[in-house]
């Protein structure tokens, strides 16, 4: 077992959780840190297994820093939308749909 | 029941694919052998940077995009807002964040020239820069954004304008970004110090612009 | 080789990346007639690559695909897998020019339809720019990692435009978007960690030849994980709870936008996928796929048949109407089955958004937005009325709209490999679609009750008419030019 192989194995139970989480919780704010989760989650099975023996491989790690920035981006916008919803109604998670 | 449903489906499948990782034979490319032979070619030393901003550059054209839509696509949601007005903290933190701040800022400039040879770069100069505009902020020393004037939508948009002004201005050399190896160096380092800039004012606009009174409408 | 300036397939993501940023620095409100100019010069460029695609591609050869040679750039000059590459084929041309050909009408649209100050029009212009700029990004990619750089710039484009400007229903719909859409997103990232752990590369051109029927058991987990990302992002039954709220809330051009364009992304990745690097792996799902597809025709249909508000009604369409394409999956090997595919995706786009600009301007005309209330409207929105018949055509697979070239293309591609139930299923959807289409116009042409709109229907910009009518009327009369499009889909082959 090596350390990108740990990495990479901590990665897919992140990512697990952090769906999860996304699906079963209400509360907007940890709905959103349940998607960081899940991002590096993501993040960590790419950078660790391309590493799996332990050499460091640039373009994973590129490829990660790209992806922390969508993240961020992402999770900006997620929060932005949070904050809106709570200044609307008062609330900080999803009413259910009226469906019509 | 749901609940029940969906962590087991999710825990059966991180078993699953934890199990198919472990016997996982080699790979068939290894990219390091290209990547660290044009390294030379490629205008900068260190071979993270060289693949961010060279051979996989216009992955991170694309990203600035994602971050500046982020900004936008919060003013389009906040719509007409007002800044919060600044509560002063402690003099003490105050006075810790005056000194922290010229700081930071030699601290984001040297990252920002490391990342030819070492990690460190745009993001990450950025990154320190926007920390200690929010750091100003929350010590109430400055204030939160409004939607942006002119001046400061030109500075966000800088950053991005510049590196698709240099990827539109190398296309008669025959590809979108392709430096010239002679230029590559000084390129990278023209783009990502207009990069540094923006970046910074967006990843501290992510922030500022969610600053307001919550008694505003 | 042609002068290496004028690359049409570049200038398409430059140039929307270019306007949208200047329309941003315009300031709040401003930048419609960029948008505008902008988008007519790609439609041309769109035009011009396609011709270059159905000429054969160029001297430089690229990737073969189903779909005939491709015109390729490499990146940074380095070429995959160090770098990476654009590709364009007919199924990426066909897309270039269906992403050019909605998005021009529909910005002339929104020009009339934002009405100064609204809110939810402020930001529009560079908000859309960057979306347009995404999907072209996204259909010229050959490369996985980048695919999902560009699918977060079309998923975070499509959330904002849809909360911009909305009440609580509308930020509640735009947050449940973009949960699906990261969890989409997400998944595909882990399926293109995984590859890329495999083999090292995530250059399509370059997997391709690598991956086959036997396959480490985690090739099939990524490509399962991408798939169901992606399907999640189409909204394909059982993942399209987050659609109709989401397209149903949104302002009208918003709405057209989102169905006509942002869904047929991610099934075109979809498709890519098929066709391309796990070509040897996704065919064991293809009955899957056509089941949701099915399914997806069936309870769409019903909840269209049944909806109260008029958008709403409208995007249970879309959802019944991507069913079509699932259906397709089991047929791939005709090739006949591909092209019925994208003329079902261009007869959608077209249709769906002809039919949103038009429920658009109803809604703005009559004050309110069930589909009760547009009686009396046929009187005073003509114009708009055969917009929306024209638009119902298609959906419904009436001859010689494109909705019946493609229909009759997958029924005839079903028969001849003897899935009849294929068949069935695709006539079953269209008697469907006439139903809802039908209670809208039966509503319509309903005299309007004594007293209720006294004051009659508002006036209403000519614009908006005549964009959602251009729409339309296009998606019927691409049924009498389908030949050309087949053509450029079999480009090279």
């Amino acid at each position: 077992m090596t350390g990108g192989l740990l990495f990479a194995l901590t990665g897919v139970v992140l990512f697990a959780m952090g769906v999860a989480g996304v699906v079963l919780i209400g509360h907007l704010l940890r709905r959103i840190l349940a998607f960081n989760l899940m991002g590096s989650g993501a993040f960590l099975v790419l950078v660790g297994l391309a590493q799996r023996n332990d050499v460091p491989d640039p373009v994973p790690q590129a490829m990660v820093l790209t992806g922390i920035v969508v993240a961020v981006a992402a999770t900006a916008l997620a929060l932005a939308l949070a904050r809106k919803l709570h200044a609307l109604t008062g609330h900080l998670e999803l009413p259910e749909d009226a469906d019509e | 029941m749901k609940r029940m449903v969906v962590i087991a489906v999710a825990a059966v499948f991180a078993m699953v694919l934890g199990g198919a990782m472990l016997d996982l034979p080699l790979g068939a490319i290894d990219l390091r052998i290209p990547v660290a032979a044009n390294l030379g070619e490629s205008g900068v030393s260190h071979p993270v940077t060289a693949v961010l901003l060279n051979y996989r550059g216009y992955d991170t054209l694309l990203e600035i995009a994602v971050l500046l839509l982020a900004l936008l696509a919060i003013l389009a949601v906040l719509g007409e807002t007002r800044a919060a007005t600044p509560r002063a903290a402690h003099p003490v933190l105050q006075t810790l964040v005056r000194l922290a701040t010229p700081l930071m800022i030699v601290v984001a400039v040297y990252l920002l020239w490391a990342g030819a040879f070492r990690p460190g770069g745009a993001f990450q100069a950025g990154a320190v820069l926007a920390a200690a505009a929010v750091l100003l902020h929350l010590v109430g020393l400055s204030p939160g954004w409004n939607t942006p004037r002119l001046k400061l939508r030109m500075g966000l948009a800088a950053g991005f304008a510049v590196f698709l002004a240099v990827a539109a201005a190398l296309l008669p050399q025959g590809a979108l970004l392709r430096y010239p190896p002679e230029a590559a160096g000084a390129l990278i380092l023209l783009i990502e110090s207009a990069l540094t800039l923006s970046l910074a004012l967006i990843l501290a606009g992510l922030f500022l612009l969610l600053s307001r009174d919550e008694e505003a409408p | 080789m042609s002068d290496p300036a004028f690359q049409p397939l570049v200038w398409l993501i430059l140039l929307p990346l270019g306007w949208s940023t200047l329309a941003f620095a315009l300031g709040p409100g401003r930048g419609a007639w960029t948008a505008i100019a902008g988008l007519a010069t790609q439609l041309w460029l769109a035009f011009m690559l396609a011709v270059k695609v159905g000429a054969g591609g160029t001297a430089h050869a690229g990737p073969d695909s189903p779909m005939g040679t491709a015109v390729t750039h490499q990146v940074g000059g380095w070429g995959a897998p160090l770098g990476i590459d654009l590709a364009v084929d007919g199924l990426s041309a066909a897309m270039l020019l269906l992403t050019q050909s909605v998005a021009l009408p529909l910005a002339v649209y929104a020009r009339s339809y934002f009405k100064t100050g609204d809110p939810a029009g402020v930001w529009f212009w560079p908000l859309m720019g960057f979306l347009i700029a995404g999907l072209n990004a996204l259909f010229v990619s050959a490369d996985l990692f980048n695919i999902y750089v560009t699918l977060e710039l079309v998923g975070l484009a499509a959330v904002a435009l849809v909360a911009a400007g909305g009440g609580a229903q509308q930020v509640a719909a735009a947050l449940r978007y973009l949960f699906a859409t990261l969890v989409g997103s997400g998944a595909y990232l882990l399926g293109v960690a995984l590859l890329y752990g495999t083999y090292g590369t995530v250059s399509i051109a370059t997997l391709m030849p690598l991956v086959s029927a036997d396959a480490p058991r985690l090739v099939w987990i990524a490509g399962g994980l991408m798939v169901a990302g992606l399907m999640l992002k189409t909204a394909l039954f059982p993942f399209h709870f987050w659609l109709p709220p989401a397209h149903g809330g949104a302002p009208a051009p918003v709405s057209a936008l989102l169905s006509a364009l942002v869904v047929k992304a991610s099934f075109y990745l979809i498709l890519r996928l098929w066709l391309g690097p796990l070509q040897a792996l996704l065919p064991a799902f293809a009955w899957l796929l056509a089941a949701l597809g099915a399914a997806a025709i069936f309870w769409g249909s019903w909840q269209a048949i049944h909806a109260v508000k008029l958008k709403r009604l409208i995007a249970y369409s879309t959802v019944a109407q991507l069913g079509y394409l699932f259906l397709i999956f089991p047929l791939l090997t005709h090739p006949a089955a591909l092209k019925a595919g994208v003329m079902q995706i261009f007869a959608h786009g077209l249709a769906k958004a002809g039919m949103f600009a038009a429920a658009g301007v109803m809604i703005k005309a009559t004050g309110q937005d069930t589909v009760a209330g547009l009686a009396g409207t046929v009187e005073r929105l003509p114009v708009t009325l055969f917009a929306f018949g024209l638009a119902g055509m298609t959906l419904m697979g009436l001859p010689p709209s494109s909705g019946f070239l493609a229909k009759w293309q997958i029924i005839e591609a079903a028969l001849a490999q003897g899935h009849w139930i294929i068949a069935v299923v695709a006539l079953a959807g269209g008697l469907l679609a006439a139903v809802y289409v039908f209670r809208v116009l039966r509503q319509a042409f309903l005299l309007a009750p004594e007293g209720a709109m006294a004051g009659g229907v508002a006036a209403v910009p000519r614009a908006l008419e005549w964009s959602a009518f251009a729409l339309a009327a296009a998606s019927v009369v691409l049924g009498l030019r389908g030949v050309e499009l087949m053509q450029l889909l079999g480009a090279g082959a």
